[in-house]
């Protein structure tokens, strides 16, 4: 992938993720060879050497398309989240991280603290001499630098404009291969962009679309991990069977690929179009089709679901209505 | 900001204005929300006079308002009148938004300042809402003329009498063999001792052969479906065994029947009936029922004498529990109450000690149709006693039972004291805690029984026990108590005592309510729309109370209900049809995914579900905007009319403390 001054520019970078995203744009197979016939690629730390000075030098607006995955969780993620909106045209939240937080936001229910606290200082952790991470250490080189926590993990949206978002974690390779072909025409004047601020990559609906299980009108005693229940019925609804399946709430466009295989959908394709609140919308779902009508029953089926946040909320804790709770709100930066 | 929006803060004389500075209130909605679109912002003492409406209108028209916050009590009160106000200066009545700050404010803070900062909050979220609403217009249904009663007891009766001598149809169900409820058990009514059964038979008779009323007895209310004006209810009639078109009620049967079992329910465990039988003599209707978990043909196959001895063949040994659907346009609950179980007191003895009774037990011992024919005689049968106690507030008005006055029992307790004296000269003690004789004639009655010598002791009884202390107490039970008019502990030994039992709310009181969709109040009587200017209708359309289903009461009282709730149906069935809210759901069929979690959550069955294409949809005339489906829905596919998103997150935007004092509680992360 070499320089050409001729094509479009093209980034891709990551800020708190897990790096499956950079996986599944190279899981698009030979199209990825479209990518570098069609643009020039500028930056993009997984697959090429580039300093952040090489970018900041960069003229404003002159990279056409960036693919931007990870949450904002430090003074670095947000540095190159500024940088890269400043030097972009279309910027897209790329998967679940950039788009909702992910399983990175998950650490928005404790204080930033209690995170390196966690990290550096349990049972399992071998840290004899209570080293923990400063923002600046002198070595004999000079200052060196890491960069500061922020109290919470932010999606890219909460700290820049993003112009389309594309859910999934990862999204899906034949989404991906579809967004390029797209952004490929448009480059060549053969097709228009969507509106700004669409979910792209995606269908119109939730999970439940593209799922061939059967369907019923639900009644539910019993909530069950999906390891408890043997055998489980492959062509019924998981969510009758009692394994809180988020489907329902969760948008289209995997293909229903976990219930297609019997395991249920956790939802990292994010809220369905008219879905405000992710995990509100999805708790009081599941408590709709409880069938019990004591309060110490409807307690009781409840408890089948042992961790509710991470039930609800695994990919959309960040970008819920709370965003955080109310410890880790509290805490100033550092 | 397009919207011209108006606020106006009421005073309500000191309720609000007591609390709330309204003047600085409405001064800082006038000057801090003008860039939110509010151009007018004034205080009144009464919003809701006539004066306070004027003043709403004419900003309608002088200043052309096209949205109003009235900032006042709550939309259950005052909603329909702010509306109405601003339809008659031609502003759409849902154009209107009513903010609580009397109810919500007011009423429950002392803090003034704190206080006056949440109306601000609460008018600027009513601000922020009301400009995202969106003109209207009221649905407009038919109602069903006929209508349902539950219950057949005095309540129910008369309030069946009233609707059907109007002209309508009325579905009177009963779940015992016969109506007549408890004032059938009775021998005298107070306070004026007429013959119970004389005053409560002839309406029985009337309610019986009414060519409008259809009587549904031996039956109860299985499922309730629809809304008002059009409710289909479904009720399971219990198989009687008897064929009513054949049964003439000549009695041979329960003549013939060789099996007598104790009548719990009638005779409250004194007498015996048999097993098919009519629960008493004017039972209505008359046709008796077979009682199947005590009849030999049943248990063991042989027998069938009624059979064999009835001379029309109305007894049918196939029938089966059946079920009907009929359709009301509204619903009287008149379900009545549960006496309170004494037993439940054990220092009272009940159970223990054989001639303790229960105040039902009395009545059926002093009824001249009872198991004695009206002889006051202890369990042995035949002994008179020479001295009778009488205690009052049993269960009632005690904080291990019920905290509640049971209304009736002080009464109840003068007429016990009244007939034991008249019927066997015994002497006769009361013991009450306070008396309460506040009803027309009652005082009077009372002043009678002083007068007729009987001895009343002010104090709670402690216990009743038979172990004597002194030989005059031998053989006898001892009442122990307090009386506290001398400050002394007495113990006074009776041949024979009554409980006067406090009135409970019927035992399924909770699960008839969710059948109904009614709330039951703490002590689980269930809950009035006003307790003082709207005592018989319910916060659910279309279904009202009457009699003790409501609270203890008496049977003057249970009567006056009774027709004052067929009053309020008559009134709604003349007005032919009803308005109802505009506030619907729908479903967005494009996000809706048919997942069917909303299918089986509607009240009103109004969501059907189109197994072709996948899609759940929302019936409007079925509809009743209750939001169930709204909130349920995963995909946000269903919303509610006058409650988007928008709309709620906007009023909640607006009542955010920052609006007010410009301060965050919370520091926002950076």
């Amino acid at each position: 992938m070499t320089a050409n001054g001729n094509k479009p520019k093209f980034a891709m970078y990551w800020a708190a993720s897990c790096g499956g995203c950079e996986i599944a744009v190279l899981n698009i197979h030979e199209k990825i060879l479209d990518v570098d016939a069609n643009f020039d690629v500028v930056f993009w730390p997984v697959a090429m050497d580039a300093k952040y000075k090489d970018v900041e030098a960069m003229e404003d607006g002159s990279i056409l398309l960036t693919l931007f995955n990870g949450g904002i969780r430090n003074e670095e993620n947000e540095h190159l989240a500024k940088l890269l909106r400043r030097k972009t045209k279309i910027l897209v939240a790329f998967g679940s991280c950039a788009c909702e937080g992910c399983i990175p936001g998950l650490a928005n229910l404790c204080p930033v603290g209690e995170i390196v606290q966690t990290a550096f200082n349990t049972i399992s952790t071998d840290n004899p001499h209570g080293i923990y991470p400063r923002t600046s250490y002198d070595v004999p080189e000079g200052e060196l630098h890491i960069p500061k926590l922020a109290p919470i993990l932010r999606p890219l949206d909460q700290v820049v404009d993003v112009d389309y978002y594309m859910p999934g974690c990862p999204p899906e390779s034949h989404q991906i291969a579809a967004v390029v072909d797209l952004v490929i025409k448009v480059v060549r004047g053969e097709a228009e962009l969507p509106p700004k601020g669409c979910v792209i990559g995606v269908g119109d609906s939730t999970v439940c679309d593209e799922c061939p299980r059967a369907r019923n009108v639900k009644s539910i005693t019993e909530f069950k991990r999906i390891q408890d229940v043997a055998p489980v019925d492959p062509t019924l609804c998981l969510l009758e069977q009692g394994i809180p399946c988020n489907g329902p709430a969760t948008r289209s466009g995997c293909n229903a690929r976990c219930p297609n295989v019997g395991a249920q959908c956790i939802g990292c394709y994010g809220p369905a179009e008219g879905v405000l609140d992710y995990g509100a919308r999805l708790i009081s779902a599941f408590a709709s089709v409880i069938d019990a009508k004591e309060p110490e029953e409807i307690e009781r089926i409840l408890d089948g679901i042992p961790d509710p946040v991470g039930q609800v909320y695994r990919f959309n804790l960040a970008g819920s209505l709370l965003k955080a709770n109310m410890d880790a709100w509290r805490v100033k930066a550092g | 900001m397009t919207e011209r929006i108006g606020v106006y803060v009421c005073h309500c004389g000191t309720n609000i204005a007591g609390v709330v500075d309204v003047a600085e209130v409405s001064r800082w909605a006038g000057e801090h929300l003008a860039g939110q679109g509010v151009v007018v912002s004034r205080d009144y003492k009464f919003m809701c006079s006539s004066l306070g409406q004027e003043l709403i209108q004419k900003d309608i028209k002088e200043l052309g308002l096209t949205r109003v916050v009235v900032a006042a009590c709550s939309p259950h009160l005052h909603e329909k009148t702010f509306r109405n106000a601003c339809a008659s200066a031609d502003l759409n009545p849902y154009l209107c938004e009513l903010v609580s700050i009397r109810e919500q404010d007011s009423w429950v803070h002392t803090d003034k300042s704190a206080a006056t900062d949440k109306a601000k909050a609460i008018i600027s979220g009513g601000v922020a809402r009301v400009a995202h609403h969106e003109a209207l217009e009221p649905l407009r249904v038919p109602i069903h003329p006929a209508t349902l009663i539950v219950g057949g007891g005095i309540a129910g009766i008369q309030a069946a009498l009233e609707i059907a001598d109007a002209g309508y149809r009325v579905y009177l169900v009963e779940r015992e063999p016969s109506i007549g409820g408890h004032m059938a058990q009775f021998d005298k009514t107070f306070p004026t001792l007429d013959c119970s059964a004389c005053i409560l038979t002839p309406k029985m008779v009337d309610a019986g052969n009414h060519p409008n009323i259809t009587l549904l007895t031996w039956s109860e209310v299985v499922k309730v479906d629809g809304y008002v004006g059009n409710f289909a209810v479904t009720i399971n009639k219990k198989a009687r065994y008897v064929n009513e078109e054949l049964c003439t009620g000549c009695g041979i049967c329960w003549e013939k029947c060789p099996w007598k079992v104790t009548d719990e329910v009638f005779e409250a465990g004194l007498g015996k009936r048999k097993v098919i039988y009519v629960p008493f003599p004017q039972a209505v209707p008359k046709y008796p029922v077979i009682d199947a978990e005590n009849c030999a043909y049943f248990l063991k196959g042989t027998c069938k004498a009624c059979e064999k001895f009835c001379p029309t063949d109305a007894i049918d040994f196939t029938q089966k529990d059946e079920q009907i659907t009929v359709e009301v346009g509204n619903i009287i609950l008149a379900t009545g109450y549960d006496l309170f179980d004494v037993r439940r007191i054990p220092q009272y003895g009940y159970g223990r000690l054989p001639n303790v009774y229960t105040s039902l037990e009395f009545e059926r011992l002093s009824n001249a149709a009872g198991p004695t024919g009206g002889n006051i005689v202890l369990r042995d049968g035949k002994t008179v006693p020479k001295t009778v106690g009488i205690v009052h507030c049993v269960g009632s008005r005690d904080q291990n039972y019920n905290p509640y006055c049971s209304v009736i029992c002080c009464m109840q307790s003068l007429k016990f004291a009244h007939l034991v004296h008249e019927r066997t000269g015994a002497e006769v003690y009361n013991f009450y805690i306070d008396m309460r004789t506040p009803f027309k004639d009652y005082e009077e009655f009372y002043q009678r029984l002083l007068a007729e010598g009987t001895h009343f002791v002010r104090g709670k009884v402690a216990e009743i026990t038979d172990f004597a202390r002194t030989p005059e107490e031998e053989g006898r039970m001892i009442i122990q108590v307090e009386d506290t008019l001398i400050g002394k502990q007495r113990r006074i030994p009776v041949d024979m005592v009554i409980l006067s039992a406090g009135l409970e709310p019927r035992q399924d009181a909770k699960e008839v309510g969710k059948l109904f969709g009614l709330a039951c109040g703490t002590a689980g009587w269930f809950i009035e729309r006003h307790p003082k200017l709207d005592p018989v209708a319910t916060m659910t359309e279309g279904i009202f109370i009457a009699g003790c289903a409501q609270g203890p009461k008496d049977i003057p009282a249970s009567v006056a209900q009774g027709a004052g709730a067929a009053a309020r149906v008559l009134g709604k069935i003349q007005q032919k049809e009803i308005s109802l809210e505009p506030v619907r759901a729908s479903i967005n069929e494009q996000q809706c995914s048919g997942c069917r979690i909303c299918n089986g959550l509607c009240p009103f069955n109004a969501i059907l579900f189109h197994e072709d294409r996948m899609v759940s949809e929302v019936n409007p005339a079925l509809c009743q905007g209750c939001g169930t489906c709204v909130a349920a829905c995963p995909a946000g596919a269903i919303s509610g009319t006058g409650f988007s998103n928008e709309q709620i997150l906007s009023q909640i935007e607006g009542l955010l403390l920052v609006n007010v004092n410009g301060k965050t509680t919370e520091a926002v992360p950076a």
